[in-house]
């Protein structure tokens, strides 16, 4: 068996860790580097028995995550300190908020930049606000900036200069040229408090925009771990709350995000196990390139099929913005190389 | 992977694959004395791989990959494989190891206690710690590593590092002088870094990889100029590990807990030197003075 099918199984809790040799292990930690979820693996299997070294491999991998996830939470505490006190309210996104809520994808989740969303008329004060604060711009290219500014869903990226932390500040969940327009006056009015005392979004804005990140923006790189958060985020949400699959539902419509929503789900039931509730339960055979897209990856962690990567890549552009801007941009892009 | 390699360097046990069979035939020559273990799984991956399938012939170049990649890293010619092979071993603990706390240091060990010796490319770190290493007589230096000192964060002993010491420009010739040719690898002629060539440890350091040693001693030593030895307070001692440090931020408190209690509890110096012979005299003389 492959190592990314093993990793998978792993994680879905199909294959007893016990049965993998020596080798199946290598291939295993090499796929589950390759896809940033050595942690998350560590979490999972925290209470079998593993070979000693994966078993002190992985405690380093969970004690690492933790200390990750504080920094992460500190740098969402240094935002709102340069934010709230000009009444700039902002709801935390993807790996932050899932640590914020203590939710169980969080465990040993790694978590990159730190992604805020605020209310679109408040993003030019809020960048202001975080330029103060020692936050300063990494793209020195003005067609990059601009095309940010023009066409994105979030600033250029800024970089902290004392902390060297990237911020992402989102006035939406999906670039303005984007076919679909999901409600960002919904997504920060009907956002809901964390534990942690940020804002976070409610249970079914943040599966709609796990969905929208995984398959409705980028090209799947990362798309195993995606396809995780979106699963162990919806079975958890739906064990607490008989009806969240209908106000998924629901709020997949407004935002326009129906069609990612339900591929998910039938994805995360496909990889990671999951029953879903008979209106979500359809086959749809398109899945079967996004199925083979995730398991891409051979025992050296190596994406394995080119093509295909290359045609989410381009698919992910072909949603993102209309045709002829598309080969404006490609265009400019590259005669700058 | 066409060709591939397991080595275990320390507490780290790679796995390393390769388009090209030279590179692995040439790590599994430095590499044969150390100790295999096939039942164990591999903490960290190293790929040495062409960018498009014709460049395995034509032109070869040897891109580092693994686990962990550099963006924009140029590659290496075939000729130069082994370097490409170490670069990405390094890379990979540097950025991926988590136990210890990694220092950019060489160190040696005697009776069970550490001289650590950090510094910059071509301080001559790597080049006192081999010669030391291979001091007859009044020696019994055991060699930790040239190029990473692991620090435990829970009891602050120094772990050893000991990959193939990787001799520079006229390093070589030093050490040469003073070691049965079989230890060594063959000459990397003027790449990126200058000459290169790698010394196999002695056998007795690689047997006893695992020991861990009591810092007792910080250098940070500068090659040329008057011989000199200058005490450093642990406030800079402090600065400039977190410098070395490939992991002190990613470690969190227990990094910052570590260090402290290494500069704390370690005497440290600046030591300059004209030459290898002074060197060694002079870390000899401190470590009779004032090692802990």
């Amino acid at each position: 068996m492959s190592a990314v099918r093993s990793f998978v199984d792993l994680l879905a809790g199909r294959r007893d860790p016990a049965a993998l040799g020596p080798r199946d292990w290598d291939g295993v930690i090499g796929v589950a580097r390759s896809e940033a979820m050595l942690a998350t693996l560590a979490h999972r299997l925290a209470d079998a028995c593993l070979p000693p070294a994966v078993a002190a491999l992985f405690a380093d991998q969970r004690a690492a995550a933790k200390v990750a996830q504080a920094q992460a939470l500190w740098e969402a505490e240094m935002a709102r300190r340069a934010l709230a006190p000009a009444g700039i309210e902002f709801v935390l996104l993807k790996g932050a908020a899932y640590a914020a809520a203590d939710m169980s994808c969080a465990a040993g989740r790694q978590i990159g930049d730190l992604d805020i969303l605020v209310l679109a008329p408040d993003i030019r004060r809020a960048e202001n606000l975080l330029l103060k604060a020692g936050w300063e711009w990494v793209k020195s290219d003005p067609y990059d900036d601009a095309y940010y500014r023009q066409h994105m869903h979030e600033l250029p990226p800024m970089i902290h200069k004392a902390r060297d932390r990237m911020i992402d500040v989102h006035h939406t969940i999906l670039p303005r040229t984007h076919r679909i327009t999901p409600d960002a006056l919904a997504l920060v009015g009907d956002a809901v408090t964390s534990g942690a005392g940020f804002a976070v979004l409610n249970p079914a804005d943040m599966a709609c925009h796990c969905a929208a990140h995984m398959l409705a923006d980028g090209d799947l790189q990362g798309g195993l771990r995606n396809l995780w958060d979106f699963h162990t985020m919806t079975r958890d949400f739906a064990a607490a709350d008989p009806g969240y699959w209908g106000e998924l539902d629901g709020r997949a419509a407004l935002h326009g995000l129906q069609s990612a929503v339900h591929r998910a789900a039938r994805l995360s039931r496909d990889l990671y196990g999951v029953a879903l509730p008979s209106a979500w339960d359809r086959q749809d055979p398109s899945d079967v390139w996004f199925r083979r897209r995730l398991f891409a990856r051979d025992d050296w962690g190596r994406v394995t099929d080119p093509l295909l990567e290359q045609a989410f890549y381009i698919r992910s552009h072909w949603l993102r913005m209309p045709p002829a801007m598309l080969a404006r941009h490609l265009w400019t892009k590259w005669r700058k190389r | 992977m066409r060709h591939s390699t397991r080595i275990a360097v320390g507490p780290v046990q790679f796995r390393i694959g390769s388009d090209w069979a030279e590179p692995i035939a040439a790590l599994e020559h430095l590499y044969a004395g150390y100790p295999q273990d096939d039942t164990r799984p591999s903490d960290a991956t190293v790929r040495l791989f062409a960018a498009r399938p014709w460049r395995r012939w034509l032109r070869p170049s040897v891109h580092i990959g693994g686990d962990f990649v550099v963006p924009d890293a140029l590659p290496l010619p075939l000729s130069m494989g082994l370097l490409a092979a170490e670069m990405g071993m390094n890379l990979q603990v540097a950025l991926g190891w988590r136990r210890h706390m990694l220092l950019h240091a060489s160190a040696v060990a005697k009776d069970g206690r550490a001289l650590i010796m950090s510094g910059e490319s071509g301080s001559g770190k790597s080049t006192l710690a081999a010669l030391l290493g291979e001091k007859e007589g009044g020696g019994d230096w055991r060699l930790m590593g040239d190029e990473f000192t692991l620090i435990d964060p829970a009891g602050g002993n120094a772990f050893a590092f000991p990959r193939a010491v990787s001799l520079k420009n006229e390093a070589i010739a030093e050490v040469a002088a003073r070691v049965d040719p079989s230890r060594l690898g063959p000459l990397l002629a003027a790449t990126p870094k200058g000459d290169i060539r790698h010394l196999i440890p002695r056998a007795d350091a690689i047997a006893a990889m695992h020991e861990p040693a009591r810092p007792a001693l910080l250098l940070f030593p500068r090659f040329g100029g008057e011989a000199s030895v200058e005490p450093m307070g642990e406030g800079e001692a402090f600065v400039r590990l977190t410098e070395a440090s490939t992991n002190y931020v990613a470690l969190g408190e227990a990094g910052f807990a570590a260090l402290t209690r290494l500069v704390r509890e370690t005497p440290a110096f600046a030591i300059s030197y004209p030459d290898s012979a002074a060197g060694i005299a002079l870390v000899e003389q401190l470590w009779a003075e004032a090692a802990k």
